[in-house]
Parts: C-alpha cells; sequence; structure tokens
C-alpha cells in the first residue's frame, strides 16, 4: 500500500510544514516515508511544493509520478498538479481561494481551508495544518467507500500526534495547530 | 523514534557525531543544509566553522586543518566541487585525511539546482590532476548519510587519504526517518605524522612537491601500493536477488532506490531481475560484477547522466554478458515504470 501526495500552494501558505506533518504522521505509525520539497528559487507570494510518499515497504522514488492525493491551497497549485493524478486521487481545494467548479475526480473535496483557519480556529495561517486533517479523512472515506483500498494507511490519532513533534520546539503553537487538524478532519463528512 | 531529517542534515550530525573538528564551505544549492546546519551546530558546540570566500578557499582551508591531525570537512554541488579539485589533488598527494561532500546538481556549467549524477567520472577518475584516487562513498538514503559520514573520517585516517561522499540533490534535499544511532566520538588516535608543533621532538614535513630525483617516482609507488590495500579491503555494495536474475541491475545513490523498485515490479510481472548496488564508487565491486556476469544474464546500468559508472560495469563484465544503459541527464529524474520498460524489451 502506496500514498504519493502532493501539497502545493504559495509560498508561505507552509505547504512545506503541511507535508512534514504528514510524513511525521507516517513515522508515528511505524510506516516509510519521504519527504522531499521544490527546493527553487521559490519565494513568499511564488508557487511550492512537497511530495510525501507513504508505504508499509521501503520507498524508491521520493518523487511522485502517478499521485494519488493532492491538497491544492491556490488555483495555480491545483492547473499545475491536476494533469500529474492518478484518475482516483483525493484532491483537496482550497475553496476559500480557488473558485468552485466540477469535481476533477470522484474524490475531490472544496474545503475552505483559509476561511476555518480564520474563522473558526482564529488564525489564517493555520490553514495548511486544516488541509492535513482533511486530507485524512478523504483518504479514509476513499479507502472505505470508493477505492476500497485494503487499509488506511494514515489515521488522525497519527496527525495530531505529529503535531507535537512538529512543533515541538514551539509548544505554544501545539493545541491551535491540532485543532485545525482536527477541523480539517471533522469538516467532510461521509 | 527515528528523527524526521534532510538527508544533508543527517550528513551534518553523522560528521558532527564522528568528531568533526573543523567544517569549511560555501554556499550552493543542493547542499546549502549542510553549511547552513554547520553554522548554527558547530558554532554551539565551541568547534570551528568557517564560510570561505570561496570552495577555492575552503576546500585549502581543509588541507590546512586536516594537516594538523584534525578532523575537517568541506561540503559543495557539482559546480563547486569543480573548483575543489586543486585541493583535492594535494590532499591526496599530501596523504592528508579529509572528507568532501559533492551533492550533485545538475552539469555541466552551471547547469541546474535539480538532483543528478553526473560528476561519477569526476570523482571517481580523479578530478584533479596526478595519479590518485579518492574512496567515494554513494550513500542511498538519509541514514546512509548520516552513516557514511561517520563511518568515514576512520576511513580516511585509517589510509591517510581524502574520503568523497557522492551524493546528489534529492537525497541531499529529501526528509526521512533517520536513527541517530552511533555513539558520539570524543577520543582520537595519535597520529604520529601530524603538523602539532615540533616541541620535544624531531620536526615533521608534509608536502606534495618533491623534487629530488626518484622522489615522486617513489612516492606515486607507494600511493598505488596504498590504493592497492583500499581495493582489497574496502569495497561495499548491496546484492538485491542476483542470485537467480536474468536482469541485473547496476545503479547508485538516487538511482540505485528507483531501480530497486523496478526490480520488485519486474519479480512481479514473472521476470528474474535483480539489483547490484555499489555503495563504494571507489574501490568498484568489480569482482563481484565479474563473478556476476554469465553469457545468459544481462546487465542494465541505471544512472542519472548519459552513461559513466557503465563503463566501469563494462570493463568488470569484460564481454562476458550484455550491458545496456539508462539514463536521464541535465536533472532529469527516471522512474520505475520506465526501468521496467526497458528491462522488458532486454528480456523479449
Amino acid at each position: 500500500m502506496k500514498h504519493e501526495i502532493i501539497v502545493a500552494g504559495f509560498g508561505g501558505q507552509g505547504v512545506l510544514l503541511a507535508g512534514t506533518l504528514i510524513a511525521q504522521a507516517a513515522i508515528e505509525q511505524g510506516l516509510h516515508t519521504t519527504w522531499f520539497p521544490s527546493y527553487g528559487a521559490e519565494m513568499r507570494g511564488g508557487t511550492a511544493n512537497s511530495t510525501i510518499v507513504v508505504s508499509d515497504e521501503e520507498i524508491g522514488s521520493p518523487l511522485a509520478f502517478n499521485a494519488n492525493a493532492l491538497i491544492a491551497l491556490n488555483e495555480p497549485s491545483l492547473n499545475k498538479f491536476l494533469p500529474r493524478m492518478a484518475k482516483s486521487a483525493a484532491i483537496i481545494v482550497n475553496s476559500s481561494i480557488i473558485a468552485q467548479t466540477e469535481k476533477f475526480t470522484e474524490n475531490t473535496y472544496f474545503v475552505p481551508l483559509s476561511e476555518i483557519a480564520d474563522k473558526t480556529i482564529g488564525n489564517i495561517k493555520t490553514a495548511n495544518m486544516v488541509s492535513v486533517g482533511a486530507l485524512i479523512k478523504a483518504l479514509e472515506l476513499c479507502a472505505d467507500h470508493i477505492c476500497k483500498m485494503e487499509n488506511k494507511i494514515l489515521n488522525i490519532n497519527s496527525a495530531v500526534k505529529a503535531v507535537e513533534t512538529a512543533f515541538y520546539a514551539k509548544p505554544k503553537l501545539v493545541d491551535i495547530n491540532k485543532k485545525a487538524v482536527l477541523a480539517g478532519y471533522d469538516f467532510i463528512e461521509a | 523514534m527515528k528523527k524526521l531529517v534532510k538527508g544533508n542534515v543527517a550528513l551534518c550530525e553523522g560528521a558532527i557525531t564522528a568528531g568533526l573538528h573543523a567544517y569549511f564551505g560555501y554556499p550552493i544549492t543542493p547542499q546549502n543544509e549542510v553549511p547552513a546546519y554547520m553554522s548554527r551546530k558547530m558554532v554551539e558546540l565551541g568547534r570551528v566553522f568557517i564560510q570561505g570566500e570561496s570552495e577555492i578557499a575552503s576546500a585549502n582551508m581543509v588541507l590546512g586543518a586536516a594537516v594538523t591531525g584534525k578532523r575537517a570537512m568541506t561540503s559543495s554541488s557539482s559546480p563547486g566541487m569543480s573548483l575543489k579539485q586543486e585541493a583535492l589533488s594535494y590532499m591526496a598527494g599530501m596523504e592528508i585525511p579529509a572528507l568532501i561532500v559533492n551533492v550533485q546538481r545538475g552539469g555541466p556549467g552551471l547547469g541546474n539546482i535539480s538532483g543528478a549524477q553526473s560528476d561519477y567520472f569526476q570523482a571517481v577518475k580523479g578530478g584533479g590532476h596526478g595519479d590518485y584516487r579518492l574512496i567515494v562513498l554513494a550513500p542511498n538514503c538519509a541514514q546512509e548519510m548520516y552513516e557514511t559520514a561517520y563511518d568515514s573520517f576512520d576511513l580516511a585516517e585509517k589510509y591517510r587519504t581524502p574520503v568523497m561522499i557522492l551524493s546528489d540533490g534529492i537525497v541531499g534535499q529529501m526528509m526521512e526517518p533517520v536513527e541517530f544511532n552511533r555513539p558520539e566520538i570524543k577520543e582520537f588516535a595519535n597520529k604520529d605524522w601530524a603538523l602539532t608543533g615540533c616541541m620535544q621532538r624531531e620536526p615533521r614535513s608534509i608536502k606534495s612537491l618533491l623534487m629530488r630525483e626518484g622522489s615522486l617516482e617513489r612516492h606515486n609507488i607507494d600511493l598505488q601500493e596504498k590504493y592497492e590495500i583500499i581495493s582489497k579491503n574496502e569495497v561495499q555494495y548491496e546484492s538485491y536477488l542476483t542470485d537467480d536474475a536474468q536482469i541485473i541491475i547496476t545503479a547508485f545513490g538516487i538511482a540505485s532506490r528507483i531501480s530497486k523498485s523496478a526490480v520488485k515490479l519486474a519479480r512481479k510481472n514473472g521476470i528474474k531481475a535483480g539489483l547490484l548496488r555499489p555503495k563504494t564508487l571507489w574501490p568498484f565491486p568489480s569482482k563481484i560484477i565479474s563473478e556476476l556476469a554469465k553469457p545468459q544474464t544481462a546487465f542494465l546500468c541505471v544512472e542519472l547522466n548519459h552513461g559513466q559508472m557503465v563503463e566501469d560495469v563494462r570493463l568488470a563484465v569484460n564481454g562476458k554478458s550484455r550491458v545496456e544503459f539508462l539514463g536521464k541527464g541535465g536533472g532529469g529524474i527516471i522512474n520505475e515504470i520506465e526501468i521496467l520498460e526497458k528491462i522488458k524489451k532486454l528480456v523479449k
């Protein structure tokens, strides 16, 4: 069982951090994982992305050639990565800033990530964390109903635990980010 | 619990845990995490960190620090590594143990910042002038970045020779879980050659200019004898499903991981594929490759370049098997499906 996940958005939206949270969640579950960033001339306002591979087996390439999950925090990212996605890919679209159009795949979820982060959590910077929670729920639903995947590879408890590790040096930020992850998870309903 | 870190950071931790005394470097992508991490960590530990005014300066600072018997290293990416070659040749000639790290990017010239493996020739066939060899290690994951950096100093000191870690932008930039499982080295063997100030002993001298008649010739013979011993003792490789393989992929570093996935896919398709991964690029695992070479076996060398290590594979195979090549240059990254397709063509 292997997941290839792409997290993409504006530089500054926290796409690298959201990616590390997913990879850290995989570690919490004792899975194999790799995280690979775009490390070019990205800067605040430009586009950035990270690719996370999660598997119960040793991982070969850390790059995604047939990704089965995408978090698109902005429109350019959605347009860039959509053609590279597998047919049944789970896609989280930040509908706060991306015009809601047709579902690209059966598993497309329009989630107002920026709005949830701003209004519910009280910090717009946590939109990336909301997206991770949403993705985990989307992958779960996919495993249960649509894709008939044999197992749920990531679970929400490990993502919440991963927040503690990821924000180890900034303990003040642990609670708000946990809340953000859970808000994203709860937003998507079966 | 394993820690999620970049290959470049794992490498730093390996060197620091091995007792690195001094780091000298100059920024260039995709190795930038190395000087960035060292600039904080080495200073916190009260050790030496210097950003030189250039790659050339930093490499020569390594020479100067290591000649005193201290553990020193530098790192760069491809264009920067070209600049360091002069110092490498001098260190090899002066038999100075040190660690040099190349986190390869696309070339030639300034190239691009994507991961690549096109400095194989430079690393194993000299790079600088003169008849010398470097021990060249090729880690393929963050855990191995940590371990090879840790081991490289003992290896360098054992043979009094510079050691190179030939990594690439992907292994360097990628984060993976790493277990920092090596004990910290705090005590160092006494070095009877190091220039430490000659109070109460005979002065020592280390030089690379040997003008007296026959002295350079003799020195070269000594070096070659040393290289011969290294070739006998220090070959490392990983062999995966090669015993019954009809197709054996040879690949190092990041290409070896992608190749391993392709081998697994091929096996699922009923093709007996295997992988022979050199972990030391010099000394090269020629013996095992030669033993695996049979008329009914084919070799496929996969590299992120246009065919460099394949030459050494051909030398080792020595006409006993067919040897094919699959690669991408200029920062292009191959995937396991492309390798699988090539394997399928070969077994037809």
